[in-house]
């Protein structure tokens, strides 16, 4: 058995992953996960992933979890051109640094907006207050603007003039807001031409098949009541 | 004008890192830098919200935050010995796994105690014991994945040697450790880590390191700590506000 990729592409990471492996032409077995179904809580998932999210990885004997792990590991391995996670050493530190700083900050913001927005109220039935609502859509425009201010700056890519893992990563999550009805780059020009680029780079053909769930979060039917019950207290720490 | 790191040892990764730098005999020039007195690395470096600008280093122009890419940095510039971050295909992406999920599990997580018990008291604000209930139950959660998935029956946390993967980890649990909350209670495997993680970097490393985080609390009984000036405070307020 080859490479298997545990994806379901609701999720923002799963979509770099996707778009990553698809664009350098990696060689994998698509093992879809449905996480509004429950799915990456059943004791076969937990086999892969113990951790019990998505994405994840199964080379062989050997499983990974984290799709920073999952993405440097491919890129090591298939040896993808250079400029997805340079080897000079500064110019991979760009990389890594973005990588870091997106965890806690545009990652969670772009998650709190889908899950506020449109999957609390349309998915779980829970109404969520206009207060947190604001909440949450301030706290995604300032960390867009910091994006904005403190990466992308006036370059053509987040880390320097060509693509890389950053941008990829970037996008995927941007998408997520997006999904949900934000305008993210409406009044951003800089934003929006990076965005034109990145998915130019990508191919706008597999850049739509990527997201074409995210973009249909809003359509997505309620929850099975037991689903739901399963899915609340993991949804509620996710969104911490 | 060489290597400059700017760290404020009360912070967890700025310890991972100067720990890093000196058990490497990586030269450096220590910039310290007191986040909660108002200082910070420059007002030229760019505006991230001023608790986070901390670990920061310059070498020459570059300028580069994050403490796991500042540590991938040295380790490459410096040419450290590779268990730290293993050439290894399948070892170094253990490390990347780990870090991955430190930085939704662990990071954000164990720094609360100390905002809940000092920080937070020395600008007036209590943070509801709910919330301190909820940060337990997130600590004993990550704990248990810490030591059945990432420990497991290895030796270390990324692999059978110490990683980066250990020293980010090791500084942020000592952060309760630090303020009374014993974690390492009732988790005999998790001491263990600790103790071989602890034997191989040096007890005088370590403690020349965390003196600062290991007196904090007897200096704020005392009222020893320093009020932070009114400009640290919206940040501080932010942070706190944050705490689930």
């Amino acid at each position: 058995m080859g490479l298997e990729l545990y994806l379901d592409l609701l999720s923002q990471p799963c979509r770099a992953v996707y778009i990553f492996a698809k664009k350098n032409r990696i060689p994998f077995e698509l093992r879809p996960v449905n996480l509004l179904k429950g799915q990456h809580l059943s004791d076969a998932f937990a086999q892969v992933n113990p951790l019990k999210k998505v994405p994840a990885l199964k080379d062989g004997d050997f499983t990974l979890a984290e799709s920073v792990a999952i993405l440097l590991y491919l890129t090591r391995k298939y040896k993808v051109p250079d400029h997805w996670y340079p080897q000079d050493v500064q110019a991979c530190a760009r990389v890594d640094e973005y990588l870091a700083w997106q965890h806690t900050t545009l990652r969670r913001s772009c998650l709190r907006a889908l899950w506020h927005k449109v999957m609390f109220p349309v998915f779980l039935g829970e109404p969520v207050s206009p207060e947190i609502l604001a909440a949450t859509l301030a706290e995604l425009d300032v960390t867009v603007q910091l994006l904005e201010d403190n990466f992308l700056q006036n370059k053509a890519f987040l880390t320097g003039p060509h693509i890389s893992l950053a941008d990829l990563v970037a996008i995927t999550e941007l998408m997520h807001p997006v999904g949900a009805g934000c305008q993210v780059f409406e009044g951003r020009p800089k934003l929006a031409a990076w965005h034109q680029r990145v998915e130019a780079a990508v191919g706008e053909d597999l850049f739509r098949e990527a997201h074409e769930v995210i973009l249909k979060a809003k359509d997505s039917p309620p929850a099975d009541p037991t689903v739901k019950q399963k899915l609340m207290p993991l949804v509620l720490a996710m969104i911490q | 004008m060489g290597l400059e790191l700017y760290l404020d040892m009360l912070s967890q990764p700025c310890r991972a890192v100067s720990i890093f730098a000196k058990k490497n005999g990586i030269p450096f020039k220590l910039c310290t830098t007191e986040v909660f007195k108002g200082q910070h690395p420059s007002k030229e470096f760019f505006q991230i919200n001023s608790l986070r600008r901390v670990p920061t280093l310059k070498d020459g122009d570059f300028i580069l935050t994050e403490s796991s890419a500042i540590l991938i940095y040295l380790s490459s510039k410096y040419q450290t010995a590779d268990h730290w971050y293993p050439s290894d295909l399948r070892a170094r992406a253990r490390v990347h796994e780990y870090l991955g999920w430190h930085a939704d599990c662990i990071r954000g997580t164990f720094g609360v105690p100390l905002w809940t018990q000092v920080m937070a008291p020395l600008i007036g604000v209590h943070v509801p014991e709910e919330k301190v209930q909820r940060n337990k139950t997130f600590m004993d959660l990550a704990l248990q994945q810490l030591e059945e998935k990432f420990l497991g029956d290895r030796a270390f946390v990324a692999g059978q040697q110490v990683s980066l993967a250990d020293l980010m980890a090791l500084e942020e649990l000592l952060q309760p450790v630090a303020v009374g909350c014993d974690l390492f209670e009732g988790r005999p495997r998790l001491a263990a880590w600790r103790e071989r993680v602890e034997a191989f970097l040096g007890s005088d490393l370590l403690q020349e390191t965390r003196g600062p985080i290991l007196n904090i609390l007897e200096q704020a009984v005392n009222k020893k700590v320093p009020t932070p000036p009114p400009e640290v405070h919206p940040c501080m307020l932010l942070r706190i506000s944050r705490i689930p």
